[in-house]
């Protein structure tokens, strides 16, 4: 496997991700999509984290020291908790928008317009 | 580097520990104590403790920590009190309107406070994860006081910025991932010397394609954050379905945590000639078409939350010329961009708070944002009438207000740095605004209504209208003071 094909799968699901966002009526699987284009970020921060090599340039504290990077697999780990905060509180959201519209389609979230 | 978290690495971040145990103290308070007009009363002074230890670590010095995130320096606490104040007027000026929703009224003032502490990690952060999490710190309670009032707009204005806010937090973080692939390093400092270096290798911009993207990218997801066009589309749906105070502070607090970070990227990073000329050109073409497209759409306003939301993109255009201004450096640096940035920042926050003062106050009266609810206003309240034409007055930018000391230094640092056709922009787009405000001052002025009740003014909402006020018009005098500590603040950075 090289870090190419990694990178391609990232792009494909981030972008079929995008496409739901923005093409979806219906607001869960517009939460859905955004959970697609978060994983295909985290598929790209592992495998550049993985096959890239790890340099690291100690200016912070002025002394030089080597270390194992795992920078990507840390980031992607922060990803994965934000995001469940971010569906709990969309999900949340949505269950407002039921209450005061009976429906969780975002087509009928039409009321605020020019 | 040190593992282990230090005594002084928690006095570094003692405000907003301390804004997070405020937001403790206020839920608690809220489940034990009956009387909820207490908790506005709690908010409002505990939150002096973290405006002293604010300005207990304005030293002058430049101190990391927790391994090099976190970098505490006079610009970063400058937009911490920036964020501080604030929220201190989203909290006095919530006093009458939180009685909409009695039951919540802890949670309400414990996620304002969350939000904040989010946005004053985001103003010292160096390094891509820290700016990631204090993004979506600040972000996710945001979401949560939109959809506070169970009604129908501010669901829909709810779930609205919920979904903008993630995708363009996707695509911000695609943009990080990026890059950090194609450097190895998540840390601004590093990467600009990777940038410089992979620049000397190679005759592309950025070094390669793909560092592009990147850039690209990111600047896409703090472009949402700022309103500025083309992504300024949800500014106008979530101002208006939010509770009137929340919209304050989203105008305010939140566009200026997004300008302190795109400020640290750009300034650390793509400070180098080469990507400092095609930056420029990139976000003054930004900038000027924000101005006209919030102040030509401003125009055709009823609702006036929507024209405060039209007027915050063409706002953000203006500041945008600062971050223009600061990329077309030939050679030698020049502060006056960036520190224009900044006073205009200041001057937002008083003048924006000031309006919005008045609006919540006419909201709670009338239950209605539209402008002609505003009608007869020299009537029923003259503070009032006051307090919203000098605010109008400094939105426009005329003297003798802070506004108008804002536009001269921040459109003079254009002219200085080669980019007078912007400049030229700014001001004609500055008279074209003219027309909108000085409607609103015109319809309170000189329009009837029969509706001639008097409007009162509780402490609290008279304490923030008449500071405000105080504030712009002095500042539109004397500005050498705030001007200087802009400068010292941007020269922390560098």
């Amino acid at each position: 496997m090289t870090l190419e094909r990694f990178l391609i799968i990232g792009a494909i699901l981030f972008s079929i991700g995008l496409y739901g966002v923005l093409s979806k009526k219906h607001s869960i699987a517009v939460l859905m999509s955004l959970e697609l284009m978060f994983n295909g970020i985290n598929v790209t921060a592992v495998a550049l984290s993985r096959y890239t090599v790890p340099y690291l340039l100690t200016t912070h504290s002025g002394e030089k020291v080597v270390q194992y990077l795992l920078t990507g697999q840390i980031f992607t780990i922060f990803i994965i908790t934000v995001a469940a905060a971010e569906v709990a509180l969309g999900l949340a959201i949505i269950i407002a928008i039921y209450r005061t519209h009976q429906s969780v389609l975002l087509t009928d979230s039409n009321q605020l317009k020019n | 580097m040190n593992s282990f978290i230090t005594t002084d690495e928690l006095l570094l971040i003692a405000p907003e520990i301390s804004m997070v145990i405020l937001a403790t103290l206020v839920i608690i308070l809220d489940l034990v104590i009956k009387n909820k007009s207490i908790l506005n009363f709690v908010a409002s002074f505990g939150l002096l403790v973290p405006i002293a230890l604010s300005f207990n670590l304005l030293d002058g010095t430049s101190q990391f920590a927790f391994a090099g995130a976190l970098r505490v320096d006079y610009f970063g606490v400058f937009f911490k009190i920036i964020t501080l104040f604030a929220t201190l007027i989203t909290i006095l000026i919530s006093e009458k309107y939180s009685k909409k929703f009695d039951d919540y009224q802890g949670e309400y003032y414990a996620l304002i406070l969350i939000s904040a502490s989010g946005m004053m990690l985001l103003a010292s952060s160096v390094e891509f994860i820290t700016i990631y999490i204090a993004l979506e710190l600040s972000a996710l309670p945001l979401a949560a006081l939109i959809t506070f009032i169970r009604i129908r707009s501010s669901a829909e204005s709810g779930i609205k910025f919920m979904v903008l806010s993630a995708l363009s937090s996707a695509i911000l973080l695609y943009g990080m991932v990026l890059v950090y692939g194609f450097t190895g390093t998540t840390y601004i400092e590093d990467l600009s010397q990777i940038i410089n270096r992979s620049l000397i290798n190679s005759e592309l911009t950025f070094g390669g394609g793909a560092l592009l993207l990147g850039v690209i990218l990111i600047t896409c997801g703090f472009a949402f954050k700022i309103s500025s066009a083309p992504f300024h589309m949800w500014a106008p749906d979530v101002y208006e379905g939010a509770p009137t105070p929340i919209t304050a502070f989203l105008s305010v607090a939140s566009k200026a945590a997004g300008f302190a970070v795109i400020l640290r990227i750009v300034y650390s990073s793509f400070s180098n000639e080469q990507i400092g000329m095609d930056w420029s050109v990139l976000i003054a073409t930004l900038s000027a078409i924000s101005m006209t497209l919030g102040n030509l759409i401003a125009i055709q306003q009823t609702n006036i939350k929507r024209l405060f939301a039209y007027s915050t993109i063409a706002q953000a255009g203006y500041i945008m010329v600062g971050l223009a201004a600061l990329s077309s450096l030939d050679g030698g640096q020049d502060n006056a961009g960036p520190a224009g940035i900044l006073f205009y920042l200041f001057g937002y926050l008083l003048t924006n708070f000031a309006a919005f003062t008045v609006i919540t106050l006419v909201s709670i009266n009338t239950n209605s944002d539209s402008i002609s609810s505003y009608s007869g206003l020299l009537k029923r309240s003259r503070l009032l009438t006051l307090i919203m034409t000098i605010s109008m007055i400094s939105l426009i930018g005329l003297p003798p207000s802070v506004g108008f000391m804002a536009k001269i230094y921040i459109f003079g640092s254009a002219m200085d740095t080669g980019l007078q056709w912007l400049a030229i922009f700014g001001v004609l787009n500055s008279v074209v605004s003219a027309f909108y405000y000085l409607k609103i001052v015109k319809i309170m002025l000189i329009d009837e209504n029969e509706n001639s009740e008097k409007i009162q003014l509780t402490t609290n909402m008279s304490l923030a209208g008449l500071s405000c006020v105080f504030g712009i018009v002095i500042l539109g005098i004397f500005p050498g003071s705030i001007i200087e500590v802009a400068h010292r603040a941007v020269e922390s950075i560098i």
